[in-house]
C-alpha cells in the first residue's frame, strides 16, 4: 500500500478532554478500540488456526515424528499413516502447472502491456480476470467431463512425441497428474497475466524508448530490457500461482485419480494432500487418522505460508502494490 | 538494416504472445459456452423449487441446495463483514505504526492459506466438540475466508478517499469519529459495497471447506444446527456420482453457480469503473 495516502492525524486520537465522559462522548476512543479490537481479531484468529492445527495432530506428531513426510505407506486400516506420496502430488502437479501456465501467461502479459492497445487490452483483462473468478468446482466439472475425455484422445500424439522419456511411459485412464496439472494451468494463467501485466506496464516509457533508439526490434526491446526490469514482479506473480496451485482442492480432486502411490510416469494417477484432505476428512475416525489428516493440513499451510511470503516480498518491491 | 532473421524473430515471437492471449480468453469463453449449451438448456423451474429426488427417479432439483448456500453466505457475512470492514478502518484511518504493518502481513497470509485449511480449522472448532456437522460450522469457514479479502478492499476504498474531506471535516470541528462516520464512510460507499459483492462472489464458489463443515443434506436444513446442503458441494456430489441423471444435474446447477458468480463480478466491476476514484 502507498503509505504517502496515509492521513496524519495522530494515530491515536488526542485525549485532552480529560474526563472520562467527555472523551466517550466524542467517540473517538470508542472508534479506537472497536476497530483496535478487530485488527487483533485477524492476528488472534490466525494464532488460534495454527494452534488448532498443531494441537490436533498431536497423536500422529508423537507416534510417527518427522518420518511421517518421508514415508509412502498410507494405510487407515493399519494405522500406518505416511504423507510422502501425497506432497509428491502436490508438488509435481504445481511445478507441471508453472511449467505451461508461465510460457503461456508471460506471453499474453507481453502481448496485453507492450502490443494490444489500452482499450482492447483492458477488455482482454477484464475478461481474464473473470476466468479468474470461477469457482474451482466449476474447473473440476469440466475437467472430469472434457479435459480428460479430450486428453485420452490425444494421447498418441503427446506419447509419440514425448513417449520415449519414463514420464509419459505405462497405460494412461485419463485420470492422473497430468491431467491434474493440465486444470492448475488454466487455473493459475489469469493470476500470471493480470499481475504480469500491470508489472509490464509498470516499466519506466524512457526505458524501451532507449532501446528502440538503439536500433532494437519491438521483440528485442521486449525480451532484453522490459522484461528484465519487470522480473522481480513477474517471478512475484508466479510464486503467488504456486501458492495458489498447491492450496487447489476440487478441481485437482476431481481429475488427478486418487490413488496413494508414486509412480514414475505423469500417466498414472496420483493423489494431492488437499484431495486426500477433501475425500476422507468427513469419515476418519479415530485420533490417529484424523490427526493424521490435520497433520497434512498443517504441512500445506506451512508450503503455502512460505512461497506466499516469498510472493509478496517480491512483488511489493516492483509494484508497491500488494496484489489480491 | 535489419536482418531478416531478427525481422522474423520479431514478427513469430510477438505473434505467438498474441497467440497466448487467445488461449487465455478462448478459455473463457468455452468454459462459458459449454456451460450454458450443456448446463443452461437443460435446466427446469423445478431446479429452483424442488427437493432432489432419490437416485432413479428422474426430475427433482436442489431447491435446499440454493437455501443452504444463502443461508451459509449470510452467517459468512455477519462474521466476515464486520470484522472486515471495522478492521479496514483501523488500518486506514488509525494505522500507520508497526502495528499496522504486522496486521497487514498476517491479513495477507490468511489470504493465502488455502479454504481446505480453513475448513479444517472451522471442524476443530465447532464439529470436534459438538459431534455432528452443522450450518454453522460452514458458515464460520466461509466467514474467516471473508475476513481478509474484506479488511483489505475496505482499507483500500476507505484511503482512496481525499485527505481534504477529512481536513474540512476537522476543521469543521468535528471529531475524529465523526469524520469517519459521516465523511470518509458515506464517500467511500459505492467501494465498500462492491468490495463486500466481490467477496461474497468468492465464497459462494467454495467447495472445499464445505465438505466436512456443512457436509451436506438431501432434505431441508431447519434452524442452524444440522447439517446443510450447498449448491456446490451439491456440484461436487452429484458429478463424481456414477448416475447419468446426476451428472445432468450437475451441470445444470454448475451453469446457475457460474452464471451467479460471473454477474455479480461484472457488475461489481461495472460500478467501480464508473466510481472513477478505484483502488483496487
Amino acid at each position: 500500500m502507498a503509505a504517502s495516502s496515509t492521513t496524519n492525524f495522530s494515530a491515536r486520537p488526542s485525549g485532552r478532554a480529560s474526563t472520562f465522559w467527555q472523551r466517550l462522548r466524542s467517540g473517538d476512543d470508542i472508534a479506537y478500540v472497536v476497530t483496535l479490537t478487530c485488527a487483533l481479531t485477524i492476528l488472534a484468529i490466525t494464532a488460534l488456526l495454527v494452534f488448532e492445527l498443531y494441537k490436533n495432530s498431536a497423536v500422529p506428531r508423537h507416534q510417527f515424528g518427522w518420518s511421517f513426510l518421508v514415508t509412502t505407506t498410507w494405510d487407515p486400516v493399519a494405522g500406518q499413516f505416511g504423507a510422502l506420496p501425497f506432497i509428491y502430488g502436490t508438488v509435481v502437479t504445481s511445478a507441471l502447472a508453472l511449467l505451461m501456465a508461465i510460457p503461456l501467461g508471460v506471453g499474453a502479459a507481453i502481448f496485453l502491456a507492450e502490443l494490444a492497445p489500452m482499450r482492447i487490452s483492458n477488455a482482454l483483462t477484464f475478461l481474464i480476470e473473470l476466468l479468474a473468478a470461477v469457482p474451482s468446482v466449476i474447473f473440476g466439472l469440466l475437467g472430469i467431463f472434457v479435459l480428460v475425455p479430450a486428453l485420452v484422445s490425444i494421447e498418441p500424439a503427446i506419447r509419440s512425441v514425448l513417449g520415449w522419456t519414463p514420464l509419459f511411459s505405462g497405460p494412461f485412464y485419463g485420470v492422473s497428474i497430468f491431467s491434474a496439472g493440465v486444470v492448475l494451468t488454466v487455473m493459475i494463467i489469469p493470476f500470471i497475466i493480470s499481475i504480469s501485466r500491470e508489472v509490464i506496464l509498470a516499466v519506466p516509457a524512457e526505458q524501451r524508448d532507449g532501446a528502440l533508439a538503439l536500433g532494437a526490434t519491438k521483440w528485442e526491446t521486449t525480451w532484453n530490457v522490459v522484461i528484465p526490469f519487470a522480473k522481480k514482479g513477474i517471478m512475484g506473480s508466479i510464486f503467488l500461482a504456486l501458492a495458489r496451485s498447491l492450496g487447489e482442492t476440487m478441481a485437482v480432486t476431481m481429475v488427478i485419480g486418487n490413488e496413494p502411490k508414486i509412480h514414475q510416469s505423469l500417466f498414472a494417477p496420483g493423489y494431492s494432500i488437499a484431495a486426500v484432505i477433501a475425500n476422507e476428512f468427513a469419515e476418519a475416525t479415530g485420533d490417529l487418522y484424523l490427526g493424521a489428516l490435520i497433520e497434512l493440513g498443517l504441512v500445506l499451510f506451512g508450503l503455502t505460508i512460505i512461497i506466499n511470503g516469498l510472493a509478496r516480498v517480491l512483488v511489493l518491491t516492483t509494484t508497491k502494490k500488494g496484489a489480491i | 538494416m535489419l536482418s531478416l532473421r531478427r525481422k522474423t524473430v520479431n514478427a513469430v515471437m510477438l505473434s505467438l504472445t498474441g497467440v497466448c492471449t487467445v488461449l487465455a480468453v478462448g478459455t473463457l469463453l468455452f468454459i462459458l459456452g459449454y456451460l450454458f449449451l450443456h448446463g443452461g438448456t437443460s435446466l427446469t423451474l423445478d431446479f429452483f423449487t424442488k427437493l432432489p429426488k432419490p437416485v432413479g427417479e428422474p426430475g427433482g432439483g436442489m431447491a435446499n441446495a440454493l437455501l443452504g448456500s444463502a443461508k451459509l453466505l449470510l452467517l459468512a457475512s455477519c462474521i466476515g463483514v464486520p470484522i472486515g470492514f471495522l478492521g479496514g478502518v483501523y488500518l486506514a484511518e488509525f494505522g500507520g505504526s508497526s502495528f499496522s504493518f504486522v496486521v497487514r502481513y498476517t491479513t495477507d497470509l490468511l489470504n493465502g492459506v488455502p479454504s481446505i485449511v480453513i475448513g479444517i480449522f472451522a471442524y476443530t472448532l465447532i464439529v470436534l466438540p459438538q459431534g455432528h456437522f452443522s450450518t454453522l460450522a460452514g458458515g464460520l469457514a466461509l466467514g474467516v475466508m471473508m475476513i481478509p479479502i474484506a479488511i483489505r478492499s475496505s482499507e483500500d476504498f476507505l484511503r482512496a478517499v481525499p485527505v481534504s474531506l477529512r481536513e474540512g471535516a476537522m476543521a469543521l470541528g468535528a471529531s475524529k469519529a465523526k469524520t469517519i462516520l459521516t465523511v470518509v464512510i458515506p464517500a467511500a460507499k459505492a467501494g465498500l459495497l462492491t468490495g463486500i459483492m466481490l467477496n461474497l462472489a468468492r465464497v459462494a464458489g467454495e467447495t472445499a471447506p464445505l465438505i466436512f463443515t456443512a457436509f451436506g443434506n438431501r432434505y431441508w436444513s431447519p434452524g442452524w444446527e444440522q447439517p446443510t446442503a450447498a449448491l456446490p458441494v451439491m456440484i461436487y456430489t452429484y458429478a463424481i456420482s456414477p448416475y447419468p441423471d446426476w451428472k445432468q444435474q450437475a451441470w445444470s446447477a454448475g451453469f446457475v453457480l457460474l452464471m451467479l458468480v460471473l454477474a455479480i463480478n461484472v457488475f461489481a466491476r461495472m460500478i467501480l469503473s464508473k466510481g472513477g476514484h478505484a483502488a483496487r
